[in-house]
């Protein structure tokens, strides 16, 4: 088998698996449960002491 | 500065002046020759300042009113990166009035340098790298520092950053006039250039990661992840894009590392990308940091905006391919980079959803405040041709759609629409603060620039749709005698109208531009223009009462 083949077959297998499972996994992970009052926080810090140094 | 210092700093640059000079005298053509020059001035330009010890950014920032005030962050670079946000603006607007004009009136064609081959990428280039790319060192600076609570880390290379980059964009513009270029779209630079642009890229990434590393808030709120999304991936990007062999070291002229269709590909994979990650993922960064301080309220969901980051990054990078439809590129390549696309629409409009749904509750502000009002129009303009951009890439309508205006005018409402007026509301929101004034000039004007913009934005889109549509269906018309019914140069004459009204959009587009440098210059001078304020509804306590629920007239007993 070429170099190309063996890439070929590398990528649309394992990559393939690996890349959906890390994707799904990271979408999934602000969503693990004790997650929603720290995702609250993020999303406040910005407005946290007011001061933006002007 | 201590004279030993000063006098180093005068021998290096008297090394730079010197070696561009031999550079100049040795080179292979004249393009590169003049760029050589261009670097020997500016060699002289710095001896001669370092000599005198002469401060000119000093006096530029006493032009420019810049505070010197001591500032819990270090402003001065994003102070300067508005200015050249506005420059730049200013003068890619105008590069692409002149060459909509061009194509409406071909005897503007001005040999050689000003014809629209040579235009027409300083046209691109000076709208998104220049205009674009400083927005986007402004604002990730002045993002960075404030949800990490700490000051630029190398404060020194967040400067030479910003300068170097001013240098690259003077070197590509020049380029393109003079005739250097690589003829790759949106990478039209020459070798060398590239290979500055790089080292300019890699100090912009060691400032923006070392901010990062000193930061004093844990968690790195969701605007930093787009921005180093953003300078991570057009690193990647550009070196492998640019990867040629110059054919001498002395002169402008490379050949690609790769061939025929691999070329095409690289290309649309970089090309694509360009638009994924500079005009999306980085403007998407000033979305999520400018969109809620403006509101006051924070991002609508903070986990859909992190599903929209990963969607985003696994996503875009497949999309390429759309751009070689019906080419030489293998159909399963074809395919997936449609399919891609259509993937895209969803997470596109995750992210409007986001940014519209941060302003529940705070919907009365579209009337009061035009900043906001920017803000929501440049999101609607982001789904529409993120939506819009999908359906191109489907090979069937792209068979109707591609290589006319159509494509034309989905770029413009996409860059227009979105990167434009993104821009322009966070330029609002930022030159009060940073020059700590306490509001604009004048926020009629800034109504007036929002509705100039969009208006403008309408005309442009409105007529290259039609054009593209009616150049698609022309080149494609086939009568009984099996012979094709129009030439191509019909095609051209009959889209005379549509590119004069498309002139029109850009210059309403161009003139809220000039509006904006006005109200911004009067703000910089500290002035406060007496205005009726912007209205709100007048109050009705007639009206003001529920719809549903109420009490019908009472029964008769």
């Amino acid at each position: 088998m070429s170099l190309y083949e063996t890439l070929r077959h590398f990528a649309d297998s394992y990559a393939l698996i690996v890349m959906l499972v890390l994707f799904v996994g990271l979408c999934a992970w602000p969503f693990r449960p004790g997650a929603k009052k720290r995702n609250e926080e993020a999303a406040n810090l910005i407005f946290e002491g007011q001061d933006d140094g002007e | 500065m201590h004279a030993e210092a000063a006098l180093g700093r005068v021998g290096l640059w008297f090394l730079v002046m010197l070696a561009a000079v031999a550079a100049a005298l040795g080179a292979a053509d004249s393009g590169f020759a003049a760029h050589a020059w261009l670097i020997a001035i500016l060699g002289f330009v710095m001896i001669w300042l370092s000599a005198s010890r002469f401060d000119p950014v000093g006096r530029a920032q006493g032009f420019f009113k810049m505070p010197d005030t001591p500032s819990r962050y270090d402003d001065d670079v994003i102070r300067w990166g508005v200015i050249a946000t506005m420059f730049w603006g200013l003068a890619g607007l105008l590069a692409g009035v002149f060459i909509a004009a061009q194509l409406a009136f071909p005897q503007l064609n001005i040999e050689p340098y000003l014809n629209f081959g040579r235009v027409r990428p300083l046209h691109t280039s000076a709208v998104i790298f220049a205009f674009g790319g400083n927005a986007l060192l402004a604002t990730s600076f002045y993002v960075v520092q404030r949800t990490c609570r700490t000051q630029l880390a190398f404060p020194g290379l967040a400067r030479f950053v910003f300068w170097g980059y001013q240098l690259f964009i003077v070197l590509a513009a020049t380029g393109y006039l003079l005739g250097v270029t690589q003829s790759k779209e949106y990478a039209e630079p020459e070798w060398y250039v590239d290979l500055w642009l790089t080292i300019v890229w890699v100090a912009y990434f060691i400032v923006f990661v070392g901010t990062l590393a000193k930061r004093r808030e844990p968690h790195i709120y969701v605007a930093n992840w787009f921005y180093l999304a953003f300078i991570v991936t057009v690193a990647m990007l550009h070196i492998v894009n640019n990867l040629a062999m110059p054919v001498s070291l002395l002169g402008a002229k490379s050949y690609s590392a790769f061939a025929g269709v691999q070329d095409a590909l690289t290309q649309w994979w970089y090309g694509h990308n360009a638009v994924g990650f500079f005009l999306t993922a980085g403007f998407l960064a000033m979305m999520y940091y400018f969109v809620p301080k403006q509101a006051e309220r924070p991002v609508y969901s903070y986990r859909l905006s992190i599903i929209h980051f990963w969607s985003l990054i696994f996503l875009y990078i497949w999309a390429g391919p759309h751009h070689l439809h019906y080419t030489a590129l293998p159909d399963w390549a074809q395919t997936l980079g449609m399919v891609f696309s259509i993937m895209l629409w969803m997470p596109s409009w995750g992210g409007m959803i986001n940014g519209l749904m941060t302003l529940n509750g705070a919907w009365d502000k579209v009337r009061t405040d035009p900043i906001i009002r920017m803000m929501v129009m440049a999101l609607a303009f982001y789904g529409m041709s993120t939506f819009e951009g999908p359906m191109l890439s489907i090979k069937s309508v792209n068979s109707l759609s591609h290589y006319t205006d159509w494509t034309i005018g989905h770029v413009h409402s996409g860059a227009l629409g979105w990167n434009g007026l993104i821009t322009f509301a966070c330029v609002y929101f930022l030159v009060p603060r940073l020059w700590k004034r306490e509001r604009m000039y004048s926020l009629r004007m800034i109504n007036w620039h929002f509705w100039l913009a969009t208006i403008g934005i309408v005309f442009y889109a409105a007529s290259m749709w039609v054009a593209g549509i009616m150049q698609g269906l022309m080149w494609r018309e086939y009568g009984p005698d099996g012979y094709l019914v129009w030439s191509f140069a019909d095609s051209v004459s009959a889209m005379f109208p549509m590119y004069v009204l498309r002139a029109v959009g850009g210059l309403m587009y161009l003139g809220g531009a000039i509006i904006m440098s006005y109200n911004i210059w009067m703000t910089l001078a500290g002035k406060q223009r007496e205005e009726t304020p912007m209205r709100d509804a007048a109050y009705d306590p007639e009206a003001d009462r529920p719809i549903v629920n109420q009490p019908t007239a009472i029964p008769a007993e």
